[in-house]
């Protein structure tokens, strides 16, 4: 059974699509009843990931699949997963249903739109399980399409320009890719003669010298840099974000960019040592210019929808520092604070999706003493605000303490550089908690506004016990990641 | 260390009854009434107290040194050689510190129910309230350096949150912001000393620090650092130069609040933090001497200050700073005890001043109700005057407090003070204790000019509002009475030597040995604490009661006696009363300085950076290839006879390449 695991979880998806196609677009209700069933029951399938999983091996490839795909072209069907590929899954199995529940208002085309997520989530479910560089690429590129049309049909006003720039972006650094992936590929000999995409072949047969790996890092590294964002190839980020619909923006927030840092962790570093040894410096630089660049940009900003988007440039800073910083320290807080990042600015997304909802508008000045109106929802963005700052006792903290305390063993005065971040956080999410939650609700348009209803406080739920979980007890996570990122790093040593 | 099971359960409620009230009161506080809910929260915090004196004495049961007893829970953060546990530990340090904020804690929570009764979101208040107490009790009964700033951060937030319990006004809410980020940059540094220790230590707990410090030299690098890094942290909670200008902001909240929060307990926590880090500090003497430096200054400092506010909130918040700035002082000489011992004491006087205000301004706001005023501020002197009269309990309370407080003997403030200056003098900081010295003696004057001007003279507000004076209810005077009690005799549990006639010992002093006096320390601190001639104690003391009556006289004559008086000098010297009074511009110099640089900058990044430079780049790629294609799109015309001259001249090109060269 357990062999079957991973394909399904991968491609079940694809079921809710005949499913939501033969219900006329009429019956709405339909379409989003339909597609929350098939949300939830991708997430408790993915659920047998977790509990099946063998902690006691968690560096290893577990559910693995293997099976010949194209025979003459080296294609192998390969999949399988260690501990950070299933934190990553079951991010991206979670936050389905809840893009589903909060996209519960969407009125334009909501059968194309329902599509696009599970579409989406087949690419980014089999991205961090693929195991083979060609089947990993067409994952890679198959949530891209999606994404796009997320953006450029049920985007805002200047959908169509963001949508491009998304696509273009990306595509820039993803074609650098595939003609990298090739040459490894040929230069990756197997001892019974003949090449392979297979991850675990590469690992132990490809070599190449400093010269050459720092190329193919550089390749792999841009189209990585840009998914993640790091600094300056962020700036399709805030617009996307500002564009794309809610459900879009947590997917984005959530998982796309998780993409970036996930691939740097399994496929750049790794496979160039000596590249990264090289280019340690700048990347380190890049990730710490990130998290200052990042949460200053926010700092000013007027849209609150654009200052989530710019504190995750800073937020993904941090998880590259962690990655960087080369320990189990850094790189397991890493692998964690991705997921955390997800959790809450996929959930600090869908907060100001609902206010944004009720006023059509996501202007910081536009607000202001909600938390009068709307108490139990002050109380819940106050609460992934504290999480996102990194409040001790909640998840942030966790993974932020963890990256700055082993980036700190590795790289002292960068680390020190972007510990400062941690203040900026505070400065910029509390002065937009002020304007928005807090003063006199001097805008008449903000009187009663209505309270979270159960659908939105049930989406809120999951994210909020997660918030506290991980940040009370994260060792349920963190024993399932730290065997991964001691053989990842095993590996980078031994290369 | 011990593992104590037998404590285990105990200890672990101590923190975890407020957090339960503190839940349950967030949950369903908003069905009950006010008095309901403030009872409740009392109740899971007087259980704590309850639980904290059954500890006392368990551990008073155990031999000296055997009262160190470490408990960890289960683990929380573990990855590599990363191994924190919820622990918690329980020794005299932390039981004293266990016992007063639990105590005063309970005292406040019942004073809070008669001072918010009339207060629509009484629940929200007392769950902050309660979520405080587990913060501050997680903080001092933390077993390693995580857990402890897991309660820093935690009390931090609460007093974000209780700080702007008025959230709809704009300034309450920003004073909240305020107080949280520039805690944050303490904490920065606080962070970093945790990443420093780790990285050369290889773990967080106490005990594995505090030995495998011990192989540091005296003046090493290591210490030094980790100490001046803490002491960042420190400088942030307890609002020391250059960090203090959140505390006086503080004061938008409650006034409970101020007097539990922003008094007794929480901006104690970086003398506790020192305290407990005291194995790092002692082998870092240039650490210790800026800790004392910045005391001293600070207390002088914020004294100033305090001698010119009419808000009577105002007055005791610099006042706070202040007596801060003294712990430090007495931290700074290495006397650690002393300036714990002034923590405690401080602990009840300055609660009892702030409660006294509150029932102050609270008897005034019923006032200003029955007449129908809404604009005058209950909280500015200027508008009371002779209210002894009318509030004779809160009157004789504030008084003892203010005794206290301004160093007269025998209440409690003149021992800790006279501790702390002694020891300054003692080891040789003479220019530390004479800026002590002067800072007491502006504290009495600012304290009497508080105490004539509210309670003296006669009433300054309109004719016919007297009568409406009501002394406040009991649940707010038994706090204050309870409280002055301890003002008056806790002095006596940390009796100096040369007043202990009845040769009772200092008894704080010996209850906290077994902290301070075990491991590698013990030779500097006996070399610290040497004990001077009794004569030259007698002689400091008596010039220290000598300048807290200098102080008290100077405020009769300008306050009572003749009330014109400070007005002629503040005319007379219009510079300095106008930099007192706007409390030296400190908080305008900071605006220029830091906050509108580093907006202008962050504008900078975004407007020209972000969207001039990379997306002009971007962009202007975009519209390159654009135009290119425009320009190759002019080639596909359709026209037959160009294609086929194309074709011609492409034809014999290739030829011409492949036949000459």
């Amino acid at each position: 059974m357990s062999e079957y695991l991973l394909p399904l979880v991968t491609f079940f998806p694809l079921l809710a699509l005949p499913a939501l196609l033969l219900i006329p677009s009429r019956a709405t209700g339909a379409l989003k009843w339909t597609a929350l069933f098939f949300g939830l029951a991708e997430f408790l399938i993915s659920l047998p990931l977790f509990f099946r999983f063998d902690v006691s091996r968690g560096g290893e490839m577990q559910f693995p699949v293997s099976c010949e795909w194209t025979p003459d072209l080296d294609f192998v069907f390969h999949m399988g997963l260690d501990g950070i590929s299933l934190m990553l899954v079951l991010l991206t199995t979670l936050l389905l249903p809840v893009c589903i529940l909060a996209s519960w208002n969407i009125r334009q085309s909501l059968k194309g739109y329902l599509c696009m997520y599970f579409l989406m989530t087949v690419g980014m479910v089999g991205v961090f399980t693929a195991l083979d560089m060609v089947l990993f690429y067409v994952f890679w590129e198959l949530v891209l399409i999606p994404m796009y049309f997320l953006i450029g049909i049920w985007g805002g006003k200047r959908r169509i320009y963001a949508a491009l720039k998304f696509v273009l972006f990306t595509i820039t650094g993803s074609v650098l890719m595939l003609l990298a992936i090739l040459f490894v590929y040929w230069n990756t000999n197997l001892p019974g003669g003949g090449h392979s995409f297979d991850l675990l072949q590469i690992f132990e047969h490809f070599r190449a010298d400093a010269g050459v790996q720092r190329w193919l890092f550089l390749a792999f590294a841009l189209a990585f840099a840009i998914k993640v964002p790091m600094v300056p190839f962020h700036t399709w980020l805030p617009d996307a974000h500002v564009e794309a619909p809610t459900g879009g923006s947590v997917i984005l927030a959530g998982v796309l960019l998780k993409m970036g840092t996930y691939g740097f962790l399994r496929f750049a570093m790794p496979l160039f040592p000596a590249a990264l040894q090289l280019m340690l410096p700048i990347l380190v630089a890049l990730s710490v210019v990130g998290v200052v660049y990042g949460a200053m940009v926010s700092l000013v900003q007027k849209d609150v929808k654009k200052l989530v988007a710019y504190s995750s440039v800073s937020h993904m800073g941090f998880v590259m520092l962690g990655l960087f910083a080369l320990n189990v320290q850094g790189v397991s807080g890493a692998v964690l604070q991705m997921v955390n990042h997800g959790i809450s600015t996929g959930a600090l997304f869908i907060a100001v999706g609902v206010i944004y909802e009720r006023r059509h508008t996501r202007m910081i000045d536009e607000f202001g003493g909600l938390a009068s109106q709307m108490p139990v929802y002050a109380f819940v963005l106050l609460v992934f605000c504290l999480s996102s700052i990194g409040l001790p006792g909640l998840n942030g903290f966790v993974g932020e303490f963890m990256i700055l305390l082993g980036a700190f063993q590795s790289q002292p005065v960068p680390t020190i550089v972007a510990a400062t971040g941690v203040i900026l956080a505070a400065v910029y999410i509390l002065w937009m908690v002020q304007r928005v939650l807090f003063g006199p609700v001097d805008n008449p348009q903000n009187r009663g506004l209505k309270d979270l209803d159960l659908r939105e406080l049930l989406v809120f739920a999951p994210l909020l016990i997660l918030v506290v979980w991980i940040g009370v007890y994260p060792d349920t996570f963190l024993d399932r990641i730290n065997p991964a990122v001691e053989a990842t790093l095993e590996l980078m040593r031994n290369r | 260390m011990t593992q104590g099971n037998e404590f285990g359960l105990y200890l672990a409620l101590i923190p975890l009854l407020p957090l339960a009230g503190a839940v349950l009161n967030g949950l369903f506080g908003r069905y009950t009434s006010a008095r309901v809910s403030g009872l409740f929260a009392s109740a899971a915090i007087g259980a704590s107290f309850v639980l904290a004196l059954l500890l006392f004495f368990r551990l008073g049961e155990l031999p000296p040194e055997a009262r160190s007893i470490s408990v960890s829970y289960v683990d929380w953060i573990r990855a590599g050689g990363l191994q924190l546990d919820w622990q918690l530990l329980l020794d005299p340090l932390s039981m004293v510190y266990a016992l007063f904020v639990s105590g005063v804690a309970t005292l406040i929570h019942v004073y809070s129910i008669g001072y918010m009764a009339k207060e629509p979101c009484f629940a929200r208040y007392f769950a902050y309230l309660n979520l405080f107490c587990f913060s501050m009790l997680i903080l001092v009964l933390g077993g390693n350096y995580l857990v402890m700033f897991l309660g820093w951060e935690g009390v931090g937030l609460c007093s974000y949150l209780l700080i702007g319990f008025w959230f709809g006004d704009r300034e309450k809410a920003s004073a909240g912001k305020k107080a949280f980020i520039v805690n944050r940059i303490g904490d920065f540094g606080f962070l970093l000393a945790l990443f420093l220790l780790f990285s050369q230590l290889g773990t967080l707990d106490y005990g594995g620090v505090f030995s495998e410090i011990g192989g540091y030299p005296q003046g090493h690098w290591l210490p030094t650092a980790a100490a001046l890094l803490l002491f960042l942290g420190a400088v942030g909670k307890s609002a020391q130069i250059p960090l203090y200008v959140w505390l006086p902001d503080a004061m938008a909240g409650p006034t409970p609040v101020s007097a539990l929060i922003h008094a007794a307990t929480m901006v104690t926590a970086g003398i506790y933090m020192i305290g407990r880090s005291h194995a790092i500090y002692t082998l870092a003497p240039e650490a210790l001497l800026v800790v004392a430096v910045v005391g001293a200054l600070t207390a002088l400092f914020a004294a100033t200050i305090g001698l010119a506010q009419n808000d009577i909130k105002k007055v005791l918040a610099y006042s706070t700073v202040s007596q801060l700035g003294y712990m430090f002082l007495g931290m700074g000489v290495g006397a650690y005890t002393a300036g714990l011992f002034h923590v405690l004491t401080h602990a009840f006087f300055k609660a009892l001043l702030f409660l006294g205000a509150g029932a102050v301004i609270h008897a005034l706001h019923h006032v200003y109700h029955e007449v129908g005023e809404h604009h005058r501020d209950a909280q500015d002197m200027r508008n009371m005057g002779g209210l002894r009269r009318r509030l004779p309990v809160t009157y004789w309370t504030f008084l003892a407090a203010t005794l206290a407080i301004a160093g007269f003997p025998p209440f409690a403030g003149f021992f800790s003070k006279d501790e702390i200056l002694w020891q300054a003098f003692n080891t040789g900081h003479w220019p530390l204790w004479l800026m002590g010295l002067l800072a007491a003696g502006l504290t009495s004057f600012y304290m009497f000019r508080l105490l004539f001007m509210t309670f003296h003279g006669t009433y300054r507000g309109r004719e016919g509002e007297e009568r409406h004076f009501r002394e406040n209810p009991p649940s707010i005077l038994l706090p204050l009475v309870l409280l002055a009690v301890l003002s008056m005799v806790a002095g006596f549990w940390g009796l100096p030597h040369f007043l202990d006639f009845a040769h009772l010992g200092n008894r704080f002093d010996d209850y906290l040995a077994p902290v301070f006096h075990a491991g590698t320390d013990l030779h500097f601190q006996q070399e610290l604490v040497t004990h001077g001639s009794a004569a030259l104690e007698w002689l400091l003391a008596l010039l220290a009661v000598g300048v807290a009556v200098a102080g008290l006289l100077a405020a009769r004559r300008m306050y009572l006696a003749d009330p014109a008086l400070p007005g002629r000098l503040a005319q007379r010297h219009p510079k300095l009363y106008d930099r007192l009074l706007n409390k030296w511009y400190v908080d305008e110099l900071y605006e220029r300085v830091v906050v509108k640089p580093v907006r202008a900058l962050c504008d900078f990044f975004w407007h020209h950076v972000d969207e001039l430079v990379i997306d002009g780049l971007v962009n202007g790629l975009a519209r390159a290839c654009k135009e290119g294609g425009n320009l190759v799109r002019r080639l596909q015309s359709g026209r037959l006879p160009q294609y086929l001259a194309a074709m011609a001249l492409g034809l014999t090109a290739i030829l011409g390449w492949i036949f000459y060269l």
